[in-house]
């Protein structure tokens, strides 16, 4: 065990996963030392284990991104950083017609076992261009995984299971986790958390927040505040998106009968959305309230940051939102 | 070999390639024939035309060597090594074909004859190609990888990005392009302000040839020269092989975009009995030697339609499987 950060522990999976097989590489723009990338994740790795495994590109999202696609369907195992989610506009040709169809348009032929990293979520006033969470872009499409951790342990132990998943998976880190986010005892090695397997943050029985990423920390503090208001939220980090861990939601909103899901994405067509469907067709008659989302408004993503902030989830709004769930019966947290 | 010496193909090159042009030709008649019979159904871009490049191209690279082509790919197919029987069966929708059905005519892939991709985006297999020629470098592999596109895809940006990095990292890949003066229904003075294809590879420091893809024997020495730099690390190379499509871009459409002079006087020079009289007056082969190949062919093309025609349709339980990795619990 070592206390690492985020960022750190991103980086210790990437260097097990590159000691552990010759077939795993990386490829990226700037990745290569002596930066190791902008965010500084991949720092050490081309000293040592080479620039052939450590690849810089251009900045060339496309090429990127197929490049990891052919080299996948060759037998490796790439590791793509594409820097910044927003910047899947210019290569989500080959991330979703190639990468994501090819197993199926084989008839099972190919595999496509890459990983496409990228940071993602405001917090940093990067603006609109730099800022956007596009989870729901991916989970649309058949044939993607799609991780988004929320702790410097899950960070490690999901990448490792997406390195050695036999599909395309993307893997979203939140960029404030990488400034921000709190350190942990993180396992030493090949310690892997499977895909598809929610984690209950927080238990609770009197209503279930469901969020992942960054914002299992904003249901945290809103639960920690709700508490003290005599009331026990359960918090739920999904983890992976696709494949997604229904029942521990269910077994939970049967449980508390009350559920809301919490995200930064934009609310229209949201993850939220599909959520809650899947909630309410396998419980409508449990449960007391319908499920609401808190999540990013309809806009883009502003830069002052008074407007940043306000379009970000908070755990004041969450508890708010929960009261409101509640038809105020809650005394004011 | 030294510096200068011309290797000419020899014999059994230059009838194999005659055999793999005859195939392309009569399976891509009899598709079309079955088309207009209303026999079959199918989205149909017919490589009549463009055979001579597929021939040679199948001639210099390895069963191991991989190959990435486009939804305009029965004749690369063919040339690959593609089984017919297989290959056709997949065009028509049925369980036998390469992919079970699921990938159609714009999306065949046959892993074991190394055509790993067929992709119904335009330029969208460039990128991929380089990733497939990084796992050769990574393997230390001699394997090389070409990719087949048309005019039209070098005017995507993922054209320019994937010769960009193939540059950049040296990669052991071949850009053909199947120059048939048309991307859809523009012709390529109306796409493009430079005058060739080929001097698109100075802007990235490769090699490039320009070559008249009709004739099987130019198209032999330009392939094996890039296939040859690839093998021995020198890097890419962008081809430039001239051809024509005959039945425009995708089949039954309306042809009003092209003169008809000019199609009917590519189509009067038609590659493949072109060809096949200067096998006679050029390298002495005898008539019936070609012919016992007509009859060889004919057969194999009927043979394949006949099992493929026979094979049933895919299971409706398929649609399901073949996204992910089925999970092992």
């Amino acid at each position: 065990m070592a206390v690492l950060s985020f960022a750190a522990a991103i980086n210790s999976a990437l260097d097990v996963a590159l000691g552990a097989d010759p077939d795993v590489f990386l490829l990226g723009e700037d990745i290569s030392d002596p930066g190791g990338g902008v965010y500084n994740i991949t720092k050490g790795l081309s000293t040592k284990y080479g620039e052939h495994r450590v690849r810089d590109t251009p900045i060339s999202e496309s090429a990127i991104i197929g490049a990891a696609t052919g080299a996948a369907l060759a037998g490796k195992r790439p590791v793509a950083e594409i820097m910044i989610m927003d910047f899947l506009g210019v290569c989500l040709d080959q991330l979703a017609n190639h990468a994501a169809k090819l197993r199926y348009m084989t008839g099972g032929q190919a595999h496509v076992p890459l990983v496409v990293r990228m940071s993602a979520g405001a917090g940093v006033q990067f603006g609109a261009q730099h800022s956007e969470l596009l989870e729901a872009w991916l989970v649309h499409t058949p044939g993607l995984k799609v991780v988004m951790p929320s702790t410097p342990a899950a960070a490690k132990g999901l990448l490792l299971s997406a390195i050695f998943d036999d599909d395309p998976v993307v893997f979203i880190e939140p960029t404030l986790l990488y400034f921000g986010g709190a350190k942990e005892e993180v396992p030493d090695g090949d310690v892997r958390i499977p895909l598809g397997r929610a984690r209950i943050a927080r238990e609770g029985s009197d209503v279930t927040l469901i969020s992942y990423g960054l914002h299992v920390h904003t249901c945290l503090a809103a639960a920690a505040t709700l508490h003290e208001a005599g009331l026990e939220a359960e918090v739920i980090d999904l983890q992976t998106l696709e494949p997604l861990d229904l029942e521990t939601v269910l077994t939970s909103v049967k449980k508390t009968r009350r559920a809301m899901v919490v995200h930064e994405a934009v609310g229209r067509a949201g993850f939220g959305a599909e959520l809650s469907a899947l909630i309410h067709e396998a419980l409508f008659d449990e449960l007391v309230e319908p499920v609401r989302r808190l999540t990013g408004p309809n806009t883009p993503v502003p830069f002052a940051k008074p407007l940043e902030t306000a379009f970000v989830p908070t755990a004041q709004a969450v508890t708010t939102a929960v009261n409101r769930l509640w038809r105020g019966k809650l005394s004011p947290a | 070999v030294a510096v200068g010496v011309m290797v000419e193909p020899g014999m059994d090159v230059l009838l194999g390639m005659y055999k793999v042009q005859a195939k392309i030709a009569a399976v891509d008649e009899q598709f079309r024939q079955r088309i207009a019979r209303g026999q079959v159904s199918l989205v149909y871009y017919s490589p009549r035309g463009q055979e001579c490049i597929s021939a040679a191209l199948g001639a210099r690279l390895r069963v191991d060597d991989y190959l990435v082509t486009t939804y305009r790919g029965l004749h690369d197919q063919i040339a690959k090594g593609i089984p017919l029987p297989e290959l056709v069966a997949e065009y028509l929708g049925r369980s036998s074909g390469t992919c079970g059905g699921k990938g159609g005519p714009m999306h065949v892939t046959h892993a074991a004859s190394g055509v790993m991709v067929t992709t119904g985006i335009v330029a969208g297999g460039l990128p991929i190609a380089n990733g497939l020629a990084v796992a050769a470098v990574l393997d230390d592999s001699d394997r090389v990888t070409v990719v087949c596109f048309g005019d039209g895809a070098t005017n995507n940006g993922a054209f320019h990005e994937a010769v960009n990095l193939a540059a950049v990292w040296d990669l052991p890949v071949i850009f053909l392009c199947q120059n048939n003066q048309y991307g859809e229904h523009t012709p390529i003075g109306r796409s493009m302000r430079v005058p060739t294809v080929a001097q698109r590879a100075g802007a990235y420091g490769i090699a490039s040839a320009r070559v008249d893809g009709n004739d099987p024997v130019a198209m032999w020495h330009e392939i094996g020269a890039a296939v040859d730099r690839a093998r021995e690390g020198g890097g890419p190379t962008l081809i430039d092989a001239l051809t024509y499509r005959f039945y425009g871009h995708i089949l039954g459409e309306d042809l009003a975009y092209q003169p008809a002079a000019e199609r009917e006087a590519a189509i009067a020079a038609d590659p493949v009995p072109a060809y096949r009289a200067r096998l006679i007056t050029e390298y002495r082969v005898a008539d019936s030697v070609l012919r016992e190949i007509d009859r060889d062919v004919a057969v194999e093309v009927d043979d394949a339609f006949t099992v493929a025609l026979a094979s049933p349709e895919p299971d409706i339980s398929s649609l399901y499987t073949d996204v992910v990795a089925e999970v092992t619990v």
